[in-house]
């Protein structure tokens, strides 16, 4: 299923692929092809240069910081012994890896099933036509648009257990004050708030493009035969729908594995480790305290990455999936 | 097609809706105008009744700076990942240069590293070559967030130019470059405003790198900015809040004036062909 992305000139493939042979013909065949070959690299070659200097160089450091026992002072005077699989070892043993680890799940999970499911909704919803439709859905941008830090503020100061709106509404209702970001029982499930508002509007974007490629044909034949509004979306607008939500969902995983500065700014993982995920914990290790350690820090980033691959990869499956069927 | 009956109603839905998303923006707005006394009211004031603008003078006092530093990081990123981008997405898009797929794959795979991990390598790094706390240097930092979503923007949409257009240029004597600069570029106005944009909005709201690599400098980005003030007065959150206001604007200013590069941008960056 193809998906309405950046307008493009339409008449794409065919017309590119034959251009490729043709051109002029004052060179020899072989001395052109050459030269188009040089050409070529020379446009890729910073790009090249870039990803090994600032992808490549970085992540090997980071290898090799996981690898070896760093202290402040090697970094300074640059030696430090090579001590093989012991900061993973020691990472694993560290009562704190459980419930990052657990955190993790949690937090990815729990925030993806509901920016999914609030996503799809209002993707259905803003795919009606109403007055002010296009402007709303341009408004429900912003929260994905705003600093994270701005997010995080704004919600620390909402969740705040004396003086927050939040508590103050709830107050209204008749339920006790929570101590959103300062009981352990419930900073997890803060940051998870926080996070699905603003995973919302991506959600909302995919889904709403998805919608637009389902013909409106086959709703109306559906509404000819009688079939409800919840019957019409079980039963095309969902399954029409799968490959772009399997993309929207492999995606968000992949983003919010790696979500690191909501957290630390609005509880940084506490309080105690009640809401530490791997990410801030990798921080916590390598920049958090007056005594880095840097390599249990850095192999704790290691293991995120191999997570995170893994469903990268899936994500890569799907996709190249996806195209083949489309072809 | 679809029945307009019932659309006043979907409109009100849709406002409420609305309201209620951008309620945590609203609620940052009304703190930012609340005096200091009224801060720890309750019940809070749902609406700025007294508004007061010592918020916005302590942003003018003290933030001046860091905004500074964030356009330049911002703008500086936004160069940077174009001049990057854009000549390696044509080349992957029209010049099929060798290995062109797996480069291709290394750029999405590039997209799901965390940045708290690359944060660790280029700590090492730039603490070996001094180049922490340094504006430069989180340039080149930020750029790794743009750079491999911009490579695929930009190979996306200049694979649509026709080809008729890129060999006309050709006979008529344009090198490959002179026809990339000339031809190509101007025609790829939607996808450099898209990457432009987005690089942009990346490299102003970073945090990690700019917490780990620059934590002391004299060039520190607004987010550290508001950083500084959480951790330092948590007693004045009107001061807070209007520095997150005015370190908002420019989103909220790319929204309006880009708005439909921004859904491209999302959508183009998930799902591409």
């Amino acid at each position: 299923m193809a998906i309405a992305r950046v307008d493009r000139p339409r008449r794409a493939g065919a017309v590119s692929k034959a251009s490729g042979t043709g051109g002029t013909h004052s060179l020899p065949l072989r001395r052109q092809r050459r030269r188009s070959r040089l050409t070529a690299l020379a446009f890729v070659a910073p790009l090249l240069v870039y990803l090994a200097a600032f992808y490549v160089y970085p992540l090997y450091r980071n290898l090799d910081l996981s690898l070896r026992d760093y202290t402040v002072r090697s970094f300074v005077s640059g030696d430090a012994p090579f001590s093989g699989w012991d900061n993973f070892q020691k990472v694993l043993d560290d009562p704190t890896f459980g419930p990052a680890m657990r955190h993790t799940m949690i937090f990815t999970f729990v925030s993806i099933a509901f920016q999914y499911a609030i996503g799809l909704g209002l993707a259905v919803f803003f795919n009606r036509h109403f007055r002010l439709a296009p402007t709303l859905r341009a408004l429900f941008l912003i929260p994905w648009l705003l600093p994270l830090i701005v997010s995080a503020s704004s919600w620390s100061w909402m969740l705040n257990s004396e003086s927050g709106v939040v508590n103050y509404f709830l107050h209204f209702f008749g339920v006790d004050p929570v101590g959103w970001l300062t009981s352990p029982d419930w900073a997890l499930t803060s940051v998870i708030i926080a996070n699905i508002w603003i995973g919302i509007p991506f959600n909302l974007v995919i889904l709403y493009s998805g919608l637009q490629n389902i013909p409106g044909e086959l709703y109306e034949a559906a509404s000819l035969d009688g079939a409800s509004a919840w019957q019409q979306f079980r039963r095309i607008t969902f399954p029409l729908l799968r490959p772009v939500s399997a993309i929207t969902l492999l995606l968000g995983l992949v983003y919010t594995l790696k979500v690191f500065d909501l957290i630390w700014i609005m509880t940084k993982g506490g309080p105690g480790d009640a809401s530490s995920t791997l990410a801030t914990w990798s921080y916590q290790l390598g920049f958090g305290s007056l005594l880095p350690k840097f390599g249990p820090g850095a192999a704790v980033g290691n293991i995120l990455i191999l997570i995170a691959l893994v469903f990268g990869l899936l994500y890569i499956r799907v996709q190249s999936g996806q195209r083949r069927q489309e072809t | 097609m679809k029945p307009l009956t019932g659309s006043r109603r979907y409109t009100l839905i849709g406002l409420l809706l609305t309201a209620l998303m951008l309620f945590p923006v609203y609620w940052m707005l009304n703190v930012s105008l609340t005096p200091q006394q009224d801060m720890r009211k309750t019940p809070p004031d749902l609406f700025p009744l007294h508004p007061t603008f010592e918020g916005y003078r302590a942003v003018l006092d003290d933030q001046m700076p860091y905004l500074g530093t964030s356009l330049l990081i911002g703008l500086g990123t936004v160069a940077l990942t174009l001049v990057l981008a854009a000549p390696a997405g044509y080349a992957l898009a029209k010049l099929r240069p060798f290995g062109g797929g797996t480069l291709g794959l290394v750029l999405l795979v590039a997209q799901m590293i965390p940045g708290i991990v690359m944060a660790m390598g280029f700590y090492g790094i730039f603490l070996d070559l001094g180049l922490l706390n340094s504006w430069w240097g989180l340039i080149v930092a930020d750029s790794t967030i743009a750079v491999p979503f911009g490579v695929m923007i930009f190979t996306a949409f200049m694979s649509g130019i026709p080809g008729e257009l890129i060999a006309a240029s050709r006979i008529d004597g344009a090198g490959t470059f002179r026809t990339f600069w000339s031809i190509v570029l101007p025609v790829s106005r939607n996808a450099l405003v898209t990457v432009s944009l987005f690089s942009f909005l990346w490299a102003w709201s970073d945090f990690v790198f700019a917490n780990t690599l620059d934590g002391g400098g004299d060039w520190r980005p607004i987010t550290l900015g508001i950083y500084k003030y959480i951790g330092n007065n948590n007693q004045e959150w009107n001061a807070i809040m209007a520095t997150a206001v005015v370190a908002s604007v420019p989103a909220a200013v790319l929204l309006v004036l880009a708005q439909r590069y921004v859904a491209a941008g999302v959508t183009a960056g998930a799902v591409k062909d």
